[in-house]
């Protein structure tokens, strides 16, 4: 599981070697996050994104079940229950508008995990299935969110439930029977309202599981590095604690000030105006949009404007839709190309960049009002995003010549490895 | 279980086929479709309950529209907009060549015999499920006289049709009958 190096688990107080003996979970966490996990020495801060994730879920699950204590999931009570949150529970405000934004931080927290994967070919094998379940838990908040906003009842609560379960609703045959299934009724009400808040409620406790899962799996291989170059001997690697506690501490703090920043001052920034209006089945708000984290794939969406080989527009933007994140299931196969980080790889570097305006185009359009120039700029951009993976990464893994690694992550960190000599001349020695 | 590592080699050989691989058989398939039995509550549950499909059928008076006036009402949470067109709106919607529309229908197939002033159609945008305007006094009625979506840009015309914009289909006609002269029986 881990290097022959690592640090064991030696408690020295008789309290501690009886706990050991029968329940050994101090030494599962020194050996996961403590002094018994090598960690690469060369990491950046772009490693730190994955503990701040988990540091996120965790304020989310907080607020969250403070939240449940005093919200009704009833239509007739849910955006009064919620409004009495904000006015008469005792920091009731604060508490939402960290679980509101925390949502929002969550977001930001992970696209940027992602965005290292895609940077650093974190999904290349041996990491393939950490990469997999990363889907997985990105599949998994977006469904927990998507309920999480339902619940205030308001405006954008209702229509953003009436369009996600219409998107159900284009798939042939069995789309209709499926959407009222998903809503129980005809559109979105007290039965749907009731089992959003009971799952919105189970999903984050299923999503800690798939993290453990992703964890686990990280730490069987152990985390890869900015190099690419996997670890090699013991000068490669520094204990988890207390180098990358303190690093990740650092971050923390960082990521703390941004998110209270926003709480504080600006809870209300990303918010939309419309979910402060009760909820009203006979009157559509004339601007629907989806919270920000939404916006490219809801860009993709809307970007099928017309029938497309027989299928019809609005089943072609849901198979999109999804399909732009089921993409990432294929990645660590359609990325051939031995070499794992962007640093060594001057041709699919470019195309990274690209990628990553064409997903921000993705998400300015998808905020925007589904009018010209933006349904254009979308089917465009769409094009792209699709063109990136199917297309461009196979491509450039076989044509890209990538520029030479070092022997190993002490190297890359000193200049020289003693180990890199000594290997390179073993007939002489 | 004794006899496991002492199998009778004569049972063994044929078709290697034990008396436990049956009662494994027997047991796993009982335990599955007993699985399966629970699960049928399981997922039944979601779908509509008796009290909503109770609400699902809903009367409405209609005489007091005049021609040119819509309402707005409720069917099964939805609204289902109720219109008694002008003579020009009914001869606008009978001129159009039906075969040329994206949902091909003819006014008459979307309306009751002998109540072709009286359309009565959801309120509920094909495309995703938005409350088209058109029906309310004042409300913008597109450049085909009829409902106008306006989340996306969807135009139906005056049989509530669909022209222009994404939604695939026509307002969707619920199904109804008159009662009476004047009622309107939805569902």
């Amino acid at each position: 599981m881990s290097f022959p190096w690592a640090n064991e688990y030696k408690p020295s107080h008789p309290l501690m070697q009886w706990l050991d003996e029968k329940l050994p979970l101090p030494r599962f966490v020194y050996n996961a996050v403590g002094a018994g996990y090598p960690v690469p020495r060369n990491l950046n801060y772009m490693w730190n994104f994955g503990v701040l994730a988990g540091v996120c879920l965790m304020i989310q699950i907080v607020t969250g079940v403070i939240l449940a204590m005093h919200y009704a999931a009833n239509t007739g009570v849910a955006f009064d229950s919620v409004e009495h949150i904000m006015r008469d529970v005792n920091w009731g405000w604060m508490l939402r508008y960290a679980h509101a934004n925390g949502a929002s931080a969550f977001f930001v927290v992970v696209y940027i995990h992602i965005f290292r994967g895609f940077f650093y070919s974190s999904y290349k094998a041996p990491r393939e299935m950490i990469w997999l379940l990363g889907v997985v838990i990105f599949l998994l908040m977006m469904a927990t969110a998507f309920m999480g906003y339902v619940l205030p009842w308001g405006q954008m609560s209702f229509w953003g439930a009436k369009v996600i379960t219409g998107l159900f609703g284009a798939i042939p045959l069995v789309g209709e029977p499926l959407q009222q299934w998903l809503l129980g009724g005809f559109s979105p009400d007290q039965a749907a309202l009731n089992r959003f808040f009971s799952l919105h409620f189970l999903l984050p406790f299923v999503l800690a599981g798939v993290i453990i899962l992703h964890i686990w799996a990280l730490h069987i291989p152990g985390s890869s590095n900015p190099t690419g170059v996997e670890v090699k001997q013991e000068s490669d690697t520094v204990p988890f604690h207390p180098y990358y506690t303190a690093k990740d501490g650092f971050g923390l703090g960082v990521f703390l000030i941004l998110y209270c920043a926003v709480l504080f001052f600006a809870p209300n920034a990303l918010g939309h105006p419309d979910n402060y209006i009760a909820a009203n089945p006979l009157s559509t708000p004339a601007h629907i949009v989806p919270e920000w984290y939404f916006w490219p794939f809801y860009a993709i969406l809307r970007a099928f404007t017309s029938d497309f080989f027989f299928i019809p527009a609005k089943l072609m933007g849901v198979l999109a839709m999804f399909s732009a994140i089921l993409v990432w299931f294929f990645l660590p196969w359609l990325d051939t190309s031995p070499v794992r980080s962007g640093h060594y790889r001057p041709l699919f570097r470019k195309f990274f960049y690209l990628l990553l305006v064409d997903v921000a185009v993705l998400g300015y359009c998808g905020g925007a009002p589904a009018a010209e120039p933006f349904v254009m700029i979308s089917q465009i951009a769409a094009a792209y995003y699709f063109l990136h993976f199917l297309v461009i990464l196979p491509l450039v893994s076989s044509i890209e010549k990538p520029q030479p690694l070092p022997y190993s992550i002490t190297e890359a960190v000193l200049g020289t490895d003693e180990g890199a000599v000594l290997n390179a001349n073993p007939a002489a020695a | 279980m004794a006899d496991e590592a002492t199998i009778d080699p004569a049972e063994v050989t044929g078709e290697g086929v034990r008396r436990r691989d049956f009662i494994n058989i027997a047991a796993v398939s009982f335990a599955g479709v007993g699985g399966l039995a629970v699960l049928y509550p399981l997922v039944s549950q979601m779908s509509a309950s008796a009290d909503v499909l109770a609400e699902s059928s809903t009367e409405i008076d209609v005489s007091a529209i005049a021609p040119g006036q819509a309402i707005k009402a409720v069917f099964r949470k939805q609204p289902v907009f109720l219109r008694n067109l002008t003579k020009a709106e009914i001869a606008e919607a009978e001129k159009v060549d039906a075969g040329s529309l994206r949902d091909p229908q003819t006014l008459e197939e979307r309306t009751k015999p002998g109540k072709t002033n009286w359309l009565i159609t959801m309120g509920v945008c094909t495309h995703l499920g938005c409350v088209p305007l058109g029906a309310g006094e004042g409300e913008v009625k597109g450049e085909f006289g009829g409902y106008f979506c306006p989340c996306h840009g969807s135009v139906y015309d005056t049989a509530a049709r669909i022209r222009k914009g994404p939604a695939p289909k026509n307002l969707e006609v619920p199904p109804y009958e008159f009662t009476s002269d004047t009622v309107v029986k939805i569902g």
